[in-house]
């Protein structure tokens, strides 16, 4: 058996105008398939890739922004979004989807996967990343 | 000359609106599209310049389809920002003399 390693995703790209964000998903889906500790982080621009109610009809192109919500079932359940980000935007989370997972550990008890970080706490994260796969 | 100045950048990673603000006269007409919309929203660190450019008679507007893309809905936008669509669009084009795409 091979040594788990934390890989952490930095998010920074809104969806749509670049195809960063939709490359992301894929990487971390795919990624998951190999039983490694996963955190996501949307910092920047990345936190509209979670805005709720995305509507890609009248732009002719695939509305992704469902896929997060399965990231759950794929134990990628350490979400972090950068508060500032969203200040700076004129955001909140309530702007953004919820996403969630159940807790095999709490007799499958749905939980927030989703937690919202300082800059500190996100220099904690990048200090304690094994890998940093930035988007 | 009127001139129609596109801006598909964020605001928040990119100085394209910036610079545009910086050139642009007050007959013209500043019109943010795709990663660029993200702009046009309340209460954001872009804001204010955005207020003083109209303040100077600079027109703006917005691509609707842009905005619901990523989430964002007309109510979100600031106050004298005209919320249009891809036809709003081409009559803008049709309606400039010109128009400057801050790639």
């Amino acid at each position: 058996m091979s040594e788990t390693k934390k890989f952490v995703y930095m998010n920074r790209k809104a969806p749509y105008g670049t195809v960063y964000a939709l490359e992301s998903l894929e990487v971390v889906l795919i990624g998951a398939a190999f039983e490694q500790e996963v955190q996501l982080v949307f910092v920047d621009d990345g936190v509209y890739q979670l805005t709720k109610n995305q509507s890609t009809d009248g732009i002719g192109m695939k509305n992704f922004s469902k896929t997060y919500s399965a990231l759950g079932d794929y134990d990628v359940n350490q979400i972090y979004i950068d508060e500032q980000s969203l200040k700076d935007r004129g955001l909140t989370m309530d702007d953004l989807q919820e996403l969630t997972y159940e807790d095999e550990d709490d007799d499958w008890a749905e939980k927030s996967s989703m937690k919202l970080v300082n800059r500190e706490q996100l220099a904690e994260l990048i200090g304690n990343a094994d890998v940093l796969l930035n988007f | 000359m009127s001139t129609l100045h596109t801006v598909n950048k964020s605001p928040f990673e990119r100085s394209s609106l910036d610079t545009c603000l910086s050139v642009v006269s007050n007959d013209s007409t500043v019109l943010l599209i795709e990663d660029g919309v993200a702009g046009a929203l309340q209460n954001t660190t872009a804001s204010s310049s955005i207020t003083d450019a109209m303040g100077n008679g600079v027109k703006f507007a917005v691509l609707g389809e842009d905005l619901g893309a990523r989430g964002l809905s007309a109510d979100r936008v600031m106050d004298g920002i005209s919320v249009v669509d891809y036809a709003g669009f081409v009559q803008l084009a049709a309606d400039h003399d010109n128009v400057q795409s801050w790639l």
